[in-house]
C-alpha cells in the first residue's frame, strides 16, 4: 500500500491565532458521534466561530485557503483524528504553527497532512502577511524546509523522520509495517509475556 | 550508565529501523473503544487486511454509554449506530469484546488494569490520549489517532520516534486531604501544558512511591495534560500485589517469573535521564483549576493571577480564561459558586476515588440547586462500591447514583453541562466547551474536594470539612 509523495504544498493561508488551540475546540466532541469521518468539515472549530463571527473560518477572504499558520502547542488535549480529519475535510492541507501537540501531529502525519513549525517571530509575520493578502498563495516546501509567501521566505522545521515519510510516500505506514511481518514474529516472541513467561 | 524503564522497554519492542529512520515498535496491548475504531476497521475492509495478533486487541465501550438508561436501541440514534459497529466489528474480526451486557464493561483505562490485561513491561496503545493511565504499572502506554488504530489492527505495530525521559521526583509525604489528583496538577502548573512535548515523564519519589496503584494511575492519567505522550511510574511491590490474581495476569509459578522480569524491566539507579525535576509533595494543598487549560490551577487558599503574575507566553490564554469563565484577577476561588459536581471520569473513577468521596460526603446533604452525579469507572468499580453501601451514603447526600462510563468528562452521552453551569469535576479536562455546553465551566480537582463543593454549593477547601 502506498501513498502518495508530499513535497510541497501550495494554496492560500489562513491564520488561527491563539496558544493552546485544543481538539475539543478544533471538533467539538458531538461531532464524534458516528462511524466514519464523513461531512466533518463543516464543523471545524463549530463552538469557536459561533461564539466569534469574527473567527477566520467564517471570514469569506480565507474560505478556499489550504494552509492554516497557527501558534503554540496546536492541537493539545484528545486523540481524536477527528480533529485533523475535520481540517483536511474543510480544505487544509498543510499546517504551519510554532508548535504542535504530539498526537495531533502523529494523527496529520498518518493523513499525509504535514505540520511544521517555525519561530514565534516567523508566525506571525506569517499571519500577518496572510492577513493582509489573503488572496496570494503560500508554498510549503517540505524538500527545502521553506516557507515562502511573495518576497517573504522563512524556515521551517520537521522531524526528519516525518519528512521523510511524507516526501518518500512512507506517511500511510501500514504496508511497511506489515512487510516486517516476521521480524514482528521474532520480537513478539521473545517478549515473556507473549509467551507465557 | 543504567538505562530508564522506558529505554528497555522500548528496546524490547522495537522491530527494526524503518526507512524513513523512526522504529516499528510491537505494542503487546491493544484497547478499543467505540468512539476511534469504527472507520479503523473500516480501512481494514477497504484494504482486505485481517487482524495481526487478535489476541493482543481487547474492546469495550464507554463513551456513549449513556449512565442511566441503557436499554437498547439507545434514544440517541448515532450513539446506537457506533454500539451495532463495535459490535459488529469485534465479531467479524474474531476480538474480546467487554460490552454493555458484560460484566467487564467500563472505561477503557479502568477496566485494562482492574482486569489484569495492562502489566509492567509492555507497550500498550489505544485510541484515546488518556492511554498514559497505564503507564501507572510500569508500561509504555499512550495515545493514537483512528489512522494507528489501523495500524496496530494490521500489523500489531507503530512507526514511532522514541521520546526523551524526564524523571519527575516528588518528595516528601503528601498532607491530609492532599490526592495524587493534587499533584499532576501541581506538577502540569509548574512544567506547563506543553512542558512534556517530547517526553515521557517518570513519576518517582517518596510521595509516588507511597501512593496505591489508583493513585499512581490518576497521576499518569494527566500525563498528556502536561504535553508528555507517556508517563509511568517503576513497578514495586505494591504493583505486583495489586496484580496477584487479577483474570488476565499470569498465575502460579508464571506470576513470580513474571515479577522477576517485571523488576528487571524498572529503571536502573544509575540510569541517565534527558531532564529531571522536583517537586516537594509536603508543600501541595488541594489544587483546582481556575481556566481553560489544566495548567490554569491553583492552591485552594490563592487568587486568580494577574496577568502581571505570570509569563509573557501564557498571558493571552490567561486573558482568553478570564473572559471565558468570567472571573477577575484577584479572585478567590475558594467561594467561587458551582452548579454542578462531578465525580468520574478515567482520572478519578476508581473504588479509592469513590471512598474518599463518600467520606466527605457521609452525613451531609448536597447544597440546594446542585446537580451532583457519581459515576464510577467500570461495572466491577459499582458492584464493590454498592457491597460496601457508598452508594446509599452517596444516593442518602442527594447525589445521583449512575452506570458505568466517560459521562460529564466529554459529553458525548446525555451527561452534560447546561449553558454556562459552572462544574466542579474529577475529570481531566477544563477546556471550553468540553463538558457538552459550548459555553459550560469546568473546575478540576480531586474527588474529595469535588464532594465538598457538593456540599458547600461552592469550592471550598476539603481540609475544612
Amino acid at each position: 500500500m502506498n501513498s502518495s509523495v508530499i513535497q510541497y504544498v501550495e494554496g492560500r493561508a489562513i491564520p488561527v491565532r491563539g496558544n493552546d488551540i485544543d481538539t475539543d475546540r478544533i471538533i467539538p466532541a458531538r461531532y464524534l458521534r458516528a462511524i466514519t469521518f464523513e461531512g466533518l468539515g463543516e464543523h471545524a472549530f463549530e463552538d469557536d466561530r459561533k461564539s466569534n463571527p469574527d473567527h477566520p473560518f467564517n471570514n469569506p477572504r480565507y474560505q478556499g485557503a489550504s494552509v492554516l499558520i497557527a501558534n503554540d502547542n496546536f492541537g493539545c488535549g484528545s486523540s481524536r483524528e477527528h480533529a485533523p480529519q475535520a481540517l483536511m475535510r474543510w480544505g487544509i492541507y498543510a499546517i504551519v504553527g510554532e508548535s504542535f501537540a504530539e498526537i495531533f501531529l502523529g494523527n496529520c502525519t498518518a493523513m499525509g497532512v504535514p505540520c511544521l513549525t517555525a519561530s514565534t517571530e516567523d508566525i506571525i509575520k506569517m499571519q500577518d502577511a496572510a492577513e493582509a493578502d489573503p488572496q496570494r498563495e503560500m508554498a510549503v516546501d517540505l524538500k527545502e524546509k521553506k516557507l515562502t509567501f511573495g518576497d517573504i521566505e522563512v524556515d521551517l522545521q520537521i522531524a526528519e523522520g516525518n519528512r521523510l515519510q511524507l516526501i518518500e510516500g512512507a506517511w500511510d505506514a501500514t504496508g511497511m509495517l506489515f512487510e516486517g511481518r516476521d521480524a514482528v514474529r521474532d520480537i513478539a516472541n521473545k517478549l515473556p509475556y507473549v509467551t507465557g513467561f | 550508565m543504567g538505562h530508564s524503564l522506558f529505554h528497555k522497554v522500548w528496546d524490547a519492542h522495537a522491530v527494526r529501523t524503518l526507512p524513513s529512520g523512526q522504529t516499528q515498535l510491537f505494542i503487546g496491548l491493544h484497547l478499543v473503544h467505540e468512539v476511534t475504531s469504527p472507520q479503523a476497521f473500516d480501512m481494514l475492509r477497504e484494504r482486505g487486511l485481517t487482524i495481526a495478533y487478535p489476541e493482543r486487541t481487547f474492546a469495550t465501550v464507554d463513551h456513549i454509554v449513556p449512565t442511566s438508561d441503557v436499554a437498547r436501541p439507545f434514544a440517541d440514534g448515532m450513539a446506537e449506530d457506533m454500539m451495532i459497529a463495535i459490535e459488529e466489528n469485534a465479531q467479524q474480526f474474531g476480538l474480546s469484546f467487554f460490552g454493555l451486557d458484560d460484566e467487564r464493561q467500563g472505561i477503557v483505562h479502568v477496566i485494562g488494569p482492574e482486569l489484569g490485561l495492562t502489566q509492567p513491561g509492555m507497550t500498550i496503545a489505544c485510541g484515546d490520549s488518556h492511554t498514559s493511565t497505564h503507564g501507572a504499572y510500569g508500561a509504555i502506554a499512550f495515545g493514537i489517532g483512528t489512522s494507528q488504530v489501523r495500524d496496530v489492527l494490521a500489523t500489531q505495530c507503530l512507526a514511532m520516534d522514541p521520546l526523551k525521559v524526564r524523571r519527575i521526583e516528588v518528595s516528601g509525604t503528601l498532607g491530609n486531604g492532599v490526592y495524587a489528583k493534587d499533584v499532576i496538577l501541581n506538577i502540569i502548573r509548574n512544567l506547563g501544558v506543553k512542558g512534556g512535548t517530547g517526553y515521557a515523564y517518570e513519576y518517582a519519589g517518596s510521595a509516588i512511591e507511597a501512593m496505591d496503584m489508583e493513585a499512581r494511575m490518576s497521576v499518569c492519567n494527566m500525563s498528556i495534560e502536561g504535553g508528555a505522550r507517556a508517563g509511568y511510574v517503576n513497578p514495586d511491590q505494591t504493583t505486583y500485589d495489586y496484580l496477584r490474581g487479577r483474570t488476565y495476569a499470569p498465575s502460579g509459578e508464571a506470576f513470580d517469573r513474571a515479577v522477576s522480569w517485571w523488576r528487571s524491566m524498572a529503571s536502573d539507579t544509575d540510569a541517565d535521564y534527558d531532564d529531571v525535576y522536583h517537586l516537594d509533595g509536603s508543600a501541595l494543598e488541594p489544587t483546582v483549576t481556575w481556566g481553560i487549560t489544566p495548567g490554569q490551577a491553583l492552591f485552594v487558599s490563592e487568587k486568580v493571577p494577574a496577568l502581571t503574575d505570570l509569563p509573557d507566553d501564557e498571558r493571552d490564554v490567561a486573558a482568553e480564561a478570564y473572559n471565558y469563565m468570567d472571573l477577575k484577577p484577584g479572585t478567590a476561588i475558594s467561594g467561587m459558586p458551582i452548579d454542578v459536581a462531578f465525580v468520574g471520569s478515567c482520572t478519578n473513577s476508581r473504588i479509592s476515588d469513590l471512598r474518599e468521596a463518600a467520606r466527605v460526603v457521609k452525613g451531609h446533604k448536597v447544597a440546594d440547586g446542585i446537580k451532583a452525579l457519581v459515576v464510577p469507572g467500570s461495572k466491577s468499580v459499582l458492584k464493590t462500591a454498592e457491597a460496601e453501601g457508598l452508594h446509599h451514603i452517596f444516593e442518602d447526600a442527594g447525589f445521583e447514583w449512575r452506570g458505568a462510563g466517560c459521562s460529564m468528562c466529554l459529553a458525548m452521552n446525555p451527561d452534560k453541562l447546561q449553558g454556562r453551569e459552572v462544574c466542579a469535576s474529577s475529570s481531566n479536562r477544563n477546556f471550553k466547551g468540553r463538558q457538552g455546553s459550548p459555553t459550560g465551566r469546568t473546575l478540576l480537582m480531586s474527588p474529595a474536594m469535588v464532594a465538598a463543593a457538593a456540599i458547600a454549593g461552592e469550592v471550598i477547601d476539603v481540609r475544612a470539612m
